[in-house]
């Protein structure tokens, strides 16, 4: 293997973030409680310089350390992504954690770190470094879960996630070594190669795919691996919660997707037979059960694992399709996911009852009242989730729809948008508690939203994004079909 | 092509005023509601005339990209179906807003901003001649609609609210999948003219016939799809009952004169006996369900169903005679029911019931309220003289060209409706009142008779001069009727049913006859039709 310190410019993005959260963790014990606001700073600050970085590298297609990572536009998407939502959950946390009373600055450094995994997992283009990846952004989002140390739910969610996500990885791992066996190299062109001159029908093959899809479907939420997720949603802090519905599905799909597109893609119609299969069962479960929760945090896990089954879609689609409208479908979605997931998951993590959170859905009873700007964002939110025109929901399934259908899958759009349909019922259901309801004497304190300026810039974001890619989505549309391109 | 935007102002007024109203103080929010419904109004006038009647084609179009990866485009443009329809929806909204002056007091800012919100979105689906533009303004009125009735509507709102929300959601979803096989099938485009030409097989128009038959029929409501309605009208607030009544219903029939007969011929002709069983029997169920209720507004609502019975009924007789009525139909069934739901508004104000029972006898207190409600009453029942004459006989003469038993089937619906009408007139107008309700009992002031002046006048000037509209739409709706039947004369399936040429020509002649005001030369045109079909 060579080494170049060219090289090292390529992966400037991974170095700055690992070196900041690195300088995080260690000024956190020197510094005073009251300038701990500057670690926060910081990590904006360098991740505003990364996103500048990474945007001059999407034209570029390069490959450093003899092709362990790639330098191209499809991972300059998924990363531009992850600074946005990493910076987001950076200013959400900052309010947040002063309402939690959780001062803890090495936060920040695991938020780091975990997004320097992302960034990793994106731009691998061997399997091995996308599992180094997939490690680096888990570990600290173990620690993440628990932060809430006085609260054994959090802790069990964290003992839980650490449980699950050891042994997906363990099967991912199983899944590489025996696809090494079968192909020689962990490398995913490589493999590409190794795979075109094969059989399909080689067990070795098959056993691989199908170990791989197990290990990222845990990664993914999509059901039947998807048992984790609504305890893990419920017991970590909320602004962990929305960390990891949006930026880890995120850059485990950017993986995924690198995987089975670049690597795998000669076994497409082994795998995508897999996906249909998942995606089915996740569409429904996920939208059946978000049906009958009562806290809003579950329900809202139920979601996002029944989104991952609408970008599990776009995959089948791929799969099928062959040309790349599949692929930048799956990316728009969950480009789209990301605003409207956090903007629901922040109004969640503000809202505060007798100074703890108030979780439930009973407890947005008459928000509209004490809140009409956060209830008419939550609306929004709900709307778009519940992918009603004209917002980002609704783009984002307009084009998985799409793909689907070009793909000559008309009956998987009308069962998607069925369930589309009753997941309508369970988000306008908090419309209606916010709207239509009147607060119960016997509810005891009303809950209130708890406003401030980091809190009100994470709202802006994310509503700026559900209303204006709803209506005019066309710099994201043509950033996802830019990145697809590069992808082989 | 591109003119002076019209169309664009016409929508993004409304949704500029939904902001606006939230911006100016708390006591001019009525005001500034209906200044921008006026301004709405006086910006749509004009189209009117400047509209040129002969010819088919869309006007006033604008066009722009949108999203140009996929060549879905900002395109509208009004024909002389549309064009009626727009109209009629910025006439009522000023009126939606005036009869909400006091009846709505609480959160008067979001109620106003949700009617102007219906506003532009109605009218963008009326004038939308993309099919992703269409799907977008179809859809976005669904939460306002929604916010409407569940929070402003009566007490079991919550319920009523949710079907009716999840009842049209289910419905076009469908409808989006449908549109998504026409793009690919249709040669990768969403230009509703553009696939309105194209040919699709048989098959495939079967499944998007029963695609778009989901999203329409639901909103119309057709016979099984109905019960969302009652319970819709009976929660909503007045304003929201009107428009839902007025404009909502008819986007589901304009959709089936849009969409499914221009663009899915053979499938529409193959449904064609279903479509005429389902309009019939929501026809005569509707009226029989109004004839046992002792709401007004339910009352008013199953009598919808059995109006918007007619609609569909003249749809599917692909003659000019009965898409013309049922266009007409359209039109007057938003006058009439509109005027009807306000005077339900209205008492509903003064007594806070809406039963029969409870208000009876209003023409010694209120005099100028009964003359009212009679008038609305009687352009309902299809008294000759009011509107709704001139659709629904178009309608009955189109269906006698196609059969006979349709007709003398679909006539039931309106003896019905004279029954549950003039019935309801007779107790609510002419009884004995309540004693301890006497004093709730004042007449109407100026605020609401200007609500309701308006549609007199329509109602009368249409039913006495209905030729300005059906000039309009003439050109259109030919063209929609040459789709469907490309070969006129020779079409079996509109032969076959007539066993009496010589009857239906008397007809004919006799609804010339009703219509003094039919020059000549629409008298051919309303005779060379049958003429021609009755060659072979």
């Amino acid at each position: 293997m060579t080494f170049s310190v060219g090289d090292l410019f390529l992966i400037l993005p991974e170095l700055l973030v690992i070196t900041a959260a690195c300088i995080v963790l260690v000024l956190d014990p020197v510094l005073r409680p009251s300038d701990k606001d500057g670690l926060v700073w910081l990590s904006l600050g360098t991740i505003a310089i990364c996103m500048g970085l990474t945007a001059s590298q999407m034209g570029a297609h390069a490959e450093a350390f003899s092709g362990l990572v790639i330098i191209d536009a499809y991972g300059a998407f998924w990363k531009l992504l992850l600074y946005f939502v990493t910076g987001l959950t950076i200013l959400l946390s900052h309010s947040y954690l002063k309402e939690e009373r959780l001062y803890l600055g090495e936060y920040y450094g695991f938020v780091l770190l975990a997004l320097s995994g992302m960034m990793v997992m994106v731009s691998a283009a061997d399997l091995l470094t996308i599992y180094l990846g997939t490690e680096l952004m888990s570990l600290p989002l173990y620690v993440m879960v628990g932060l809430k140390r006085s609260e054994p739910r959090s802790l069990e969610a964290s003992a839980k996630y650490f449980v699950l996500g050891a042994f997906s990885s363990g099967i991912l791992l199983y899944g590489i070594s025996l696809l090494y066996g079968a192909t020689g190299s962990t490398r995913l062109p490589a493999i590409a190669t190794a795979i075109a001159g094969q059989s399909l029908d080689d067990p070795l093959l098959l056993f691989a795919t199908i170990l791989l899809a197990v290990g990222f479907g845990f990664k993914l939420a999509v059901v039947p691996f998807h048992m984790w997720t609504p305890d893990v949603y419920q017991g970590a802090p909320t602004s962990v919660t929305a960390f990891m519905a949006v930026a880890s599905k995120a850059a485990s799909f950017g993986a995924f997707l690198r995987v089975f597109i670049e690597g795998l893609g000669g076994l497409k119609a082994n795998w995508s037979a897999i996906f249909l299969l998942l995606c089915l069962a996740t569409l429904v479960l996920g939208n059946v059960v978000a049906l009958v929760q009562t806290n809003i945090k579950r329900m809202l896990a139920y979601s996002s694992i029944a989104h991952a089954g609408y970008a599990l879609i776009g995959v089948v689609a791929a799969g099928r399709l062959g040309s790349s409208s599949g692929v930048a479908s799956v990316l728009l979605y969950l480009a789209l996911y990301t605003f409207m997931t956090f903007g629901a998951f922040a109004i969640v993590a503000m809202l505060r009852k007798d100074g703890i959170e108030g979780e439930e859905i009973e407890d947005f009873t008459g928000l509209s009242k004490r809140h009409p700007v956060a209830a008419l964002l939550m609306l929004l939110f709900m709307v778009s989730l519940a992918g009603i025109p004209p917002t980002a929901g609704f783009i984002g399934k307009f084009y998985v729809f799409m793909s689907a259908v070009e793909a000559g899958m008309t009956w998987l759009a009308v069962i998607a948008l069925v369930f589309a349909a009753v997941s309508a019922y369970f988000y306008l259901r908090l419309v209606m508690v916010m709207y239509m309801r009147e607060p119960d004497e016997a509810m005891g304190v009303a809950p209130r939203l708890v406003m401030s300026p980091t809190f009100s810039i994470v709202l802006a974001c994310a509503v700026a994004g559900v209303v204006i890619f709803g209506i005019y989505p066309n710099p994201l549309v043509n950033l996802a079909m830019q990145a697809v391109l590069t992808l082989r | 092509m591109t003119g002076f935007p019209w169309l664009t102002l016409l929508i993004f007024i409304p949704l500029a005023g939904a902001i606006a109203v939230f911006v100016v103080k708390e006591t001019s929010v009525r005001l500034t509601a209906l200044a921008v419904t006026v301004a709405d109004l006086l910006i749509s006038l004009p189209l009117w005339w400047l509209f040129d009647p002969s010819s088919g084609q869309m006007q006033f179009i604008e066009s722009a990209r949108w999203i140009p990866s996929l060549s879905i485009n900002y395109r509208l443009g009004l024909d002389g179906i549309s064009l009626p329809l727009v109209l009629m929806t910025t006439i009522l909204m000023p009126l939606c807003i005036l009869i909400s002056w006091h009846s709505i007091e609480t959160r008067i800012q979001s109620f106003m901003a949700m009617l102007l919100i219906m506003e532009g979105a109605m009218i963008g689906v009326f004038s939308a001649l993309d099919f992703v533009l269409f799907y977008v303004f179809w859809e976005a009125m669904l939460i306002p609609m929604y916010l409407l009735i569940g929070v402003w509507g009566g007490p079991n709102r919550l319920y009523a609210a949710i079907k009716f929300f999840l009842y049209t959601l289910a419905g076009s979803v469908l409808l989006l999948v449908a549109i998504l096989v026409l793009y690919f099938q249709g040669g990768h485009t969403f230009d509703i003219l553009q696939l309105s030409q194209g040919t699709y097989s048989k098959s495939l128009q079967f499944w998007l016939f029963l695609a778009f038959f989901a999203a329409f029929a639901v909103k119309v409501p057709m016979f099984p799809f109905h019960t969302w309605l009652p319970d819709a009208h009976v929660e909503a607030p007045t304003a929201g009952s009107v428009i839902l009544a007025s404009v909502l219903l008819k986007m589901g029939t304009y959709g089936f004169l849009r969409f499914s007969l221009p663009m899915l011929p053979d499938a529409s002709q193959a449904f064609t006996p279903l479509m005429v069983i389902l309009s019939i029997i929501a026809i005569i169920y509707g009226a029989y369900m109004a004839l046992a209720q002792a709401d007004l507004k339910k009352l008013i609502a199953y009598s919808s169903v059995s109006h918007m019975g007619f609609v569909t009924l003249g749809l599917f007789m692909f003659n000019i005679q009965g898409i013309e009525g049922a266009v007409m139909q359209m039109v007057n069934h938003g006058i009439t029911t509109g005027g009807l739901f306000l005077c339900v508004g209205l008492i509903y104000e003064r007594t806070h019931s809406r039963q029969i029972a409870d208000n009876i006898g209003l023409t010694k207190p209120m005099p100028r309220y009964a003359t009212f409600l009679v008038i609305f009453a009687l352009s309902s029942l299809g008294l000759p003289g009011t509107n709704s004459f001139v659709g629904e006989f178009m309608v009955l003469a189109g269906t006698f060209l196609w059969s006979k038993i349709a007709t003398a089937l679909a006539s039931l619906g309106i003896i019905l409706a004279a029954a549950y009408l003039l019935w309801m007139v007779q107790r609510v107008a002419f009884g004995v009142p309540n004693p301890h309700m006497l004093p709730k009992l004042r007449d109407l002031n100026l605020r609401e008779m200007v609500t309701l002046v308006p549609l007199v006048v329509l109602i009368f000037v249409i039913g006495l001069f209905p030729n300005p509209i059906l000039t309009r739409m003439h050109p259109s709706v030919e063209k929609v009727i040459a789709r469907v039947l490309p070969s006129t004369p020779e079409e079996p399936s509109a032969v076959s049913q007539l066993d009496s040429p010589a009857s239906s020509l008397a007809v004919i002649d006799s609804a010339t006859s009703f219509m003094p005001n039919r020059g000549t030369s629409d008298r051919s045109r309303l005779m060379s039709n049958p003429a021609e079909v009755h060659q072979p």
